[in-house]
């Protein structure tokens, strides 16, 4: 049986907040400066990419959140058999209160009816956290921080789409794409990167587009058919010229991450979660013997 | 780089076009959702110093209390503005605000009411949010925090140099309109070939 201390990982958990919030992943760093590089000298573009480089580095340097949304904090948890879910997620909570005392988060869970915020980031639905179970002997915790901007402009289509002339096959998948990020324009805080889910049902398609955001920008799909799907669309979604900001440049993408359900015969969805170029994400395993390590 | 103080003239307003780098020292409020509906159901009077030829920024930041009860913000990017179509151009006029600064542009509705009293869209960067909390030197006063919380409170603050770009202008000129009608060409040449 997994067993762990409480105050302990409750303050683990807190510094996987506070590094998902102030802390942009390596591999993201890595794409915005390729971007840059990608940009001419002088353009407004360009000028763009520095200032978020610099602004990555001042949020990690002081500590301080890397934008203001610190969005929706999604959890994704593997464990053990036998660890017990609602203990987490109390811990979990405990975690995310007292990261919105120390600045690291901002109170964002409004109660629907009221209007009245919660004060605390904590509420119906918030945080959001996806249980599963694995084989390993130890939990691991991937966690981003969604901002409310992009999750705006995040949408979901069904096929056929007349309009778009969107077939129930990849190249309908393709088509809607284009035409989502053509709609989302600079709104989603672009360059973006995008998640997306093909078939299932509403809900299980859209966590199917954001479960594809915790792969890595560098993460080559395990399907060679959507490997070469998303660096199409990657190359293409590029074309269109919108740029960071929406200021206009060179790129509008910086990744396309594309994953596939079975669904009913009747139904065929896709999914688009779009992150914005903000994309904060880490994740945490915790061992037996109560040590974690950081991703 | 055009440097802005605030309180800002109509003249030198209208003397802006979209693509001119601006910085802004002065004061200014926030004002996001809640804040704007809350304008639109009561036309508070309290506002009107605050807001005359000033500026609006669309913001709901991360801020830290001091142990004498002093705010300071911590980071503070701008929010999307469209949410705010419906209800801007009619504040920017009654209150005579002169500019709104915020992200992603906003609609036709915004940009005849610009042309009509005197005012341009400022497009800060979005997630800019540790740079831009670092141009807010003083967080002089914060109205309604009780009612609409943080993120949506009408924080009253001072900023000096923050960048932002003119996107929007009172000549009827729009970016985010050219940006759009060329990716709609290049959308539609993907997608029916």
């Amino acid at each position: 049986m997994f067993q762990y201390n409480e105050k302990g990982l409750k303050d683990q958990l807190l510094e996987l907040i506070r590094l998902a919030a102030t802390d942009l992943p390596v591999d993201v760093v890595d794409a915005i400066k390729a971007a840059q590089q990608n940009e001419p000298e002088g353009s407004a573009a360009r000028s763009v990419f520095g200032m978020l480089l610099k602004n990555i580095d001042l949020a990690r340097d002081e500590s301080t959140p890397i934008c203001q949304d610190t969005g929706t904090n999604i959890y994704l948890i593997h464990i053990p058999e036998g660890v017990s879910m609602r203990k987490l997620t109390a811990l979990i909570k405990e975690a995310t209160a007292e990261a919105v005392e120390k600045s690291y988060l901002r109170p964002n869970a409004v109660d629907s009816l009221t209007g009245k915020n919660s004060g605390n980031n904590i509420g119906e639905g918030q945080p959001f956290i996806h249980f599963e179970e694995w084989d390993n002997d130890t939990i691991e915790f991937k966690l981003m921080l969604k901002g409310g901007g992009c999750e705006n402009v995040s949408t979901q289509y069904k096929l056929p789409d007349v309009g778009l002339g969107a077939g129930r096959d990849l190249d309908g998948v393709y088509k809607v794409i284009v035409d989502a990020v053509n709609a989302a324009q600079g709104l989603g805080c672009a360059p973006g990167i995008l998640g997306i889910g093909i078939g299932g049902d509403r809900t299980s398609s859209h966590l199917a587009a954001k479960t594809q955001l915790f792969r890595k920008i560098t993460d080559i799909n395990k399907n060679p058919e959507l490997a070469e799907l998303e660096a199409k669309l990657k190359n293409d979604l590029n074309q269109l010229g919108i740029g960071p900001m929406g200021f206009g440049g060179n790129t509008t993408i910086l990744a396309v991450k594309m994953g596939a359900l079975h669904r009913l015969p009747a139904s065929f969805f896709v999914s688009i979660a779009y992150m914005c170029w903000a994309y904060r994400r880490h994740s945490m395993i915790l061992k037996a013997n109560g040590e974690v390590s950081y991703d | 780089m055009i440097k802005l103080q605030l309180p800002v003239s109509e003249e030198a307003i209208r003397e802006l076009k979209i693509g001119d780098e601006v910085a802004i020292s002065g004061l200014m409020v926030t004002a996001r959702d809640a804040a704007h509906k809350y304008i639109h159901e009561n036309w508070p009077d309290w506002l009107n110093p605050i807001m005359e030829n000033s500026m609006i920024y669309h913001c709901g930041p991360v801020v830290k209390q001091h142990d004498d009860g002093s705010w300071s913000f911590v980071a503070a990017g701008p929010t999307t503005s469209i949410r705010e179509e419906p209800y801007e151009a009619s504040v920017m006029e009654h209150y005579k605000v002169r500019a709104v600064i915020g992200k992603g542009g906003m609609g036709a509705q915004t940009l005849a009411g610009l042309a009509k009293s005197g005012g341009v869209y400022l497009h800060a960067i979005g997630g800019l949010a540790a740079s831009l909390a670092k141009s807010v030197v003083k967080v002089k006063d914060v109205y309604m925090l009780e009612e609409l919380g943080v993120p949506e409170a009408f924080w009253h603050i001072e900023v000096k140099d923050f960048p932002a770009v003119v996107t929007m202008d009172s000549h009827g000129g729009s970016l985010h309109t050219t940006i759009k009608a060329n990716s709609d060409e290049v959308a539609k040449k993907l997608i029916f070939g």
